[in-house]
């Protein structure tokens, strides 16, 4: 691990992304004694994907807090720890099992807010990893983004770099709402340059990680780093794409999405979540209902996780969720057939 | 240990506030039976004497987590009446602007972190307060106040485990009234009492006559110090009955007029009073200025709260996000 206090600031780190997650709560913990985690296996275990380490040597058990096997309780405890002047960050083992803690989520930390007319916040950080590729099967694979963007009130963050992984955490600490970080188990071991310090990525911006002519895929999580891949190949085949990672789906940067899209005429979104009522259907509406569509050359089109429990089997579990060959293929029907 | 009806002064704010309840709740009856009131309520018409007993033990600066019946806990711990009842009338100047009514009225200034729509909801977050108040290293205390239908939520149960685990400053108590909306606690449960739930978790369990103010407040106050103290948490179960319905669309076919008629023979509010008066701290007479003065100031606070402006539309989507 990267001990941000030994970086000379200015100057990018590779780590990988969950170091860069264990470095964002260091950096906040040492600048915050209200700043505190707790969750399943998070302290001398260090995290189911090891993402707090050794952490827990180095801040203590009070803050880097192991609980019992209660989601429900544990983001419940911390909404009250929330609403009482601490800032708690819940780790949810992995992201299916916020099914467990759903009313502490959806009927309190998300309405609090608004429904005691503004009386009290909750700024209350959930991080939870979500995705399929583990073969950990359906009840350990979902991607369920759309749940939580669902509910007025919460925030909905999804890395897909280290570098985000890390600016996000500190923006979600830094905000005076209840936010949801999913982060995804494929992306924990893989490397960026990220920013010493405390640098922040802010919430609500999207970034444009790639900028072609053809058309502009809209990509989440870890379809951003597929879709990359896939604008490789593309590019050796002739076709020229953006890639856009909004990074925060609520709120979302619409003007970026929309910008990009007027730009290249072609759109295509791409997320790991089933198909049917997903985050891209959303976007795709907006698109639809903005300036954007009459800019359009051609219908938008999703890409999609299929409408299935992720299964098992390897080549199963491959074919449920979007690809790099999926996106080059869907891309490339999109550009030669419109 | 504080004998309420041996002071004066203290047996006739105990009564006050007893009454205070009370007409409010009564205040509210009247206003919905006349079409003044939207929505539902759930009152606590004959439960006042466990908020106010437990009350008495806390401090201005310990929390409460509070439930869909919990205008008592909300006046108990020092709520604004007025404010309480225009939220209630759907104003701009009630608790929540419009935005929560009966069942989401909070007041942080007293330590109130909410009503609570959702049964057993605030079973965690009492435990989460509780945990902040340890972390920060204050002596602050938090009570959840809970219902017996609770009990059978597994937040209770997430909420109660990780309160003793860490040893938090909390008090867990169960307003049990004897149903769970219709479902018998006695049927659902198939305890004798529900503080023998209490040895399981690992956790003091009391249970105490819930309309004796001064049984409450005993075991409430015994609860509290060891919370404070650094003892952990307790639960208490208070035994009380409430004479309405669970809501408006309550027929009452789930239990007898007998029953409710025995309850009423143990009000809490007739039993204390003749305890300070048969103490020789209160007279009838000042029984009777008691709720003379309170019948005002819910007059006044109906009156100020009903001619405040209506909650407003235009606002509301600023509303969802802190800044």
């Amino acid at each position: 691990m990267t001990d941000s206090q030994n970086v000379q600031s200015g100057e990018l780190v590779e780590m990988t992304y969950s170091e860069a997650i264990r470095d964002a709560l260091a950096v906040a913990m040492d600048a915050d004694p209200r700043v505190f985690m707790m969750g399943e296996d998070v302290g001398v275990y260090g995290g189911a994907f090891g993402v707090t380490g050794e952490l827990v040597n180095r801040l203590g058990t009070d803050r880097i807090r192991d609980t019992t096997i209660s989601e429900l309780g544990t983001v419940g405890a911390g909404v009250g720890a929330a609403m009482t002047g601490m800032l708690p960050i819940v780790e949810i083992q992995f992201s299916d099992f916020s099914a467990q803690a759903m009313d502490q989520i959806a009927n309190q930390a998300a309405k609090i807010h608004f429904m005691l007319g503004g009386a009290v916040n909750v700024p209350l950080v959930i991080r939870a990893p979500g995705g399929s590729g583990t073969g950990a099967a359906a009840q350990h694979s979902q991607s369920l983004e759309a749940w939580f963007a669902h509910i007025p009130g919460l925030k909905v963050l999804m890395p897909a770099t280290a570098d985000d992984a890390k600016g996000l955490l500190l923006a979600a600490i830094d905000d005076p709402n209840p936010v949801i970080i999913i982060e995804h188990k494929l992306l924990y071991k893989t490397t960026g340059l990220v920013r010493p310090g405390a640098g922040r990525t802010p919430i609500g911006v999207a970034e444009v990680r790639r900028r072609g002519t053809d058309l502009t895929i809209v990509a989440t999580g870890i379809e951003v780093s597929r879709a990359l891949e896939a604008a490789e190949i593309l590019e050796q085949n002739g076709i020229s794409a953006t890639v856009v990672d909004p990074r925060t789906l609520k709120p979302l940067d619409t003007e970026t999405i929309f910008r990009e899209v007027i730009a290249t005429g072609r759109v295509l979104l791409v997320q790991e979540a089933v198909r049917t009522l997903g985050f891209m259907s959303e976007v795709s509406a907006l698109i639809a209902e903005s300036e954007a569509f009459v800019h359009l050359r051609a219908p938008i089109q999703r890409l999609a996780g299929m409408d299935i429990p992720i299964p098992y089997a390897p080549q199963l579990e491959r074919a449920a969720v979007p690809q790099v060959d999926d996106i080059v293929a869907a891309a490339t029907r999109l550009v030669t057939e419109w | 240990m504080t004998i309420i009806t041996q002071d004066t002064k203290l047996s006739r704010d105990v009564l006050a506030e007893m009454i205070r309840i009370r007409r409010f709740e009564e205040a509210v009856e009247d206003l919905y039976g006349r079409g003044m009131m939207h929505g539902t309520m759930h009152l606590s018409i004959g439960e006042e004497a466990v908020p106010v007993g437990v009350s008495l033990a806390l401090r201005p600066d310990d929390y409460i987590t509070s439930t869909h019946r919990g205008h008592g806990h909300c006046i108990a711990k020092g709520a604004d009446l007025e404010r309480m009842m225009a939220e209630l009338l759907a104003k701009e100047t009630g608790y929540c602007r419009g935005r929560g009514g009966s069942m989401h009225i909070a007041d942080t200034e007293t330590g109130n972190l909410g009503a609570n729509g959702i049964v057993a909801g605030g079973v965690p977050i009492a435990a989460g307060a509780a945990l902040s108040a340890q972390m920060r290293g204050t002596d602050q205390v938090a009570v959840c106040f809970h219902g017996d239908g609770a009990m059978g939520e597994g937040a209770w149960h997430e909420g109660v485990i990780l309160a003793v685990m860490w040893q938090l400053p909390v008090v867990f108590v169960c307003e049990n009234n004897m149903y769970g909306m219709s479902m018998s606690a006695e049927k659902a449960f198939r305890l004798e009492q529900l503080s023998d739930r209490a040895r399981g978790y690992g956790l003091p369990g009391v249970t105490v006559d819930g309309n004796d103010v001064q049984a409450v407040y005993d075991a409430a106050n015994e609860a509290i110090e060891r919370a404070r103290s650094g003892g952990g948490p307790t639960f208490i179960e208070a035994k009380t009955y409430r004479y309405r319905g669970h809501s408006k669309s309550d027929k009452n076919l789930y239990r007898t007029r007998e029953e409710i008629e025995e309850w009423r023979q143990r009000d809490p509010i007739e039993l204390f009073k003749a305890a300070a008066i048969a103490a020789g701290t209160l007279t009838e007479a000042d029984a009777a200025a008691v709720q003379d003065e309170i019948r005002n100031e819910l007059r006044e606070a109906v009156q100020r709260a009903a001619a405040a402006p209506d909650a407003r539309a235009d606002d509301m989507l600023e509303g969802v996000y802190a800044r």
